[in-house]
């Protein structure tokens, strides 16, 4: 169990990260990057299975049953489009 | 078991966290989101042994459902209408994180009033940026045209989100809760998310999708300590931090406070038309093909309107038949042209044109004065000098760029009408303007080939 002290340590130091990996980013990556993090909060899907799978009454299902419809989209197209998006910055190596 | 699972969602966490440090440096953001997204793959195959769980058949089809619906949507858009399918994504992780919140709250069996709060929090967050994502992108897909207000608006919405908290709070004390209260928890909750995204005008809608998209974060990573989920507690506040940081960034990129793109809009103050003095004098595409052809510095700066014509591929020819008369062409990236930023450098990107031919507001700037000619093509609020001269002006404050100080400035545009703000562009009437009026990919069509001919 994640519980008490030890939640807020985990809270605050991946909140420390975050701040951290955006610190320096030029302006061409923003767009990509909400992108790529909105992806990433797609780990909501893992929440949503569980949810599902400890589900007993009807309502319960229907519920989870779109949470999980839902958290599956977040997480494939998050990654498709940011794919696409990142895919644009291949061409540009040659160069530099 | 128990073990494996623990260290594939460790994995998993780790995953993002260097996959969002790849993606934030243009020469590893490629294999970023692939890092990433082989620890979504770990994570979420493992959840299938979670313990104790039931409901197999149903569960692989909601993730069939939604992922094959949003794979095929995600594939078929436009490179254009990107942001407007990030907001839907990330309204959907929000729907979910509500979701599972919901499920949690109507088995009733939580281990503390801890959890209890933090669930009821995740909730209120993630049912906000649920139906918000959903009018943003409605917003920009187009299917509601102009921002919604009326008087009175912002204690209208106060007193929505204090239903929403209300009923949130009555669950918590409670502990122990019917199903009407939820509901109607839920209901004010989405209306909230819905209010507040109407009166916002669509130029402001990066930074409110930006925003929504680390209150998602933050709504997964609350529903993570419900559920006891390493990875979606890390995974969810690192996206809640750097999309709070981001947003910031955006804001700032406008010269706005998040505040000020929130609770006041373009134009809401009502009276600030202005009358703008002189006339716009068009040109035609020959005499602006010579034009440019015997510059010796040619500054482009791309806007909405050239992603909107399919423009980029045609410009980028333009600019290869200018290079090779020996014309110096730069292009200039307005922070927030295009509908996000960064996205115009996706756009030209795609049609070829290197990354050392953009150059940003502050790079560029100062260049225009010794510029022969600014190309103005479907970019309009972002080159407004009224932003530098005009207090009186909506957009006053707002950095431009300088195109205005250029010799001569061509401005390609379908009409005569006005940008997103619904502001008059002082630029068109100058005395050294000449507009080119037309498609965008056909104009610059005429000009590659009038600089051909001489």
């Amino acid at each position: 169990m994640i519980e008490g002290m030890t939640a807020l340590y985990i809270f605050m130091l991946a909140a420390v990260a975050g701040y951290e990996i955006i610190g320096r980013v030029p302006v061409i990556l923003h767009t990509p990057l909400m992108s790529g993090s909105n992806f990433v909060h797609g780990i909501v899907l893992v929440g949503a299975m569980v949810a599902m799978g400890h589900a007993h009454t009807t309502l319960e299902l229907v519920v989870g049953f779109i949470g999980v419809a839902l958290a599956a989209g977040n997480a494939v197209g998050g990654y498709v489009v940011t794919e696409r998006m990142l895919e644009m910055f291949k061409s540009s190596k040659g160069s530099n | 078991m128990h073990n494996i699972i623990q260290i594939s969602y460790f994995i998993a966490a780790f995953l993002f966290i260097f996959g969002l440090k790849r993606m934030s440096s243009p020469l590893t953001a490629r294999d970023g989101i692939i890092w990433a997204g082989v620890g979504m793959l770990v994570a979420s195959l493992i959840t299938f042994f979670e313990p104790g769980m039931e409901n197999y058949l149903l569960m692989t089809t909601a993730i069939f459902v939604g992922g094959v619906a949003a794979f095929w949507s995600g594939k078929k858009v436009a490179m254009t209408d990107m942001p407007q399918m990030i907001a839907l994504y990330n309204g959907m992780g929000g729907g979910a994180a509500g979701a599972i919140a919901a499920v949690e709250l109507l088995k009733g069996d939580f281990h503390s009033q801890t959890f209890l709060t933090l669930a009821v929090l995740g909730a209120l967050i993630g049912s906000i940026s649920f139906s918000g994502s959903m009018v943003a992108f409605a917003k920009l897909q187009g299917l509601i045209r102009r921002p919604m207000r009326f008087p009175g608006q912002q204690l209208f919405n106060i007193a929505v989100f204090l239903v929403a908290a209300g009923f949130g709070a009555v669950l918590v004390i409670q502990g122990e809760f019917t199903g009407s209260i939820i509901l109607i928890f839920f209901a004010a909750a989405l209306a909230y998310g819905m209010f507040m995204a109407l009166p916002i005008g669509g130029a402001d809608m990066p930074v409110v999708i930006s925003l929504f998209n680390a209150l998602t974060g933050l709504a997964v990573a609350f529903e993570g300590f419900v559920l006891n989920n390493a990875a979606m507690i890390i995974a969810g506040t690192v996206v809640g931090s750097a999309g709070t940081l981001l947003t910031q960034l955006m804001a700032r990129a406008m010269n706005r406070s998040i505040g000020n793109v929130l609770f006041s809009s373009f134009g809401a103050s009502g009276g600030a038309e202005e009358s703008v003095e002189g006339s716009m004098k068009p040109i035609d595409a020959v005499d602006a093909g010579v034009m440019m052809a015997f510059a010796e510095r040619v500054i482009i700066i791309p806007g909405y309107g050239m992603a909107v014509a399919q423009a980029q591929h045609k410009i980028f020819e333009l600019m290869e038949m200018l290079l090779a008369r020996g014309v110096d062409v730069k292009f200039a990236i307005h922070p927030v042209a295009g509908r996000m930023p960064g996205h115009m450098n996706v756009l030209l990107a795609e049609a070829n044109v290197p990354y050392d031919r953009l150059y940003d507001l502050d790079e560029i700037n100062a260049a225009f004065l010794q510029t022969d000619v600014a190309l103005v093509i479907g970019a309009n609020d972002v080159v407004n000098p009224s932003a530098r001269t005009n207090p009186d002006s909506p957009i006053y404050g707002m950095p431009i760029l300088n195109a205005d100080q250029a010799k001569n400035v061509i401005v390609i545009k379908r009409g005569q009408g006005k940008g997103f703000s619904g502001v008059e562009n002082a630029l068109f009437f100058g005395d050294n303007t000449r507009m080119l009026y037309g498609d965008g990919q056909a104009m610059v069509g005429e000009l590659i080939e009038a600089v051909k001919e001489f």
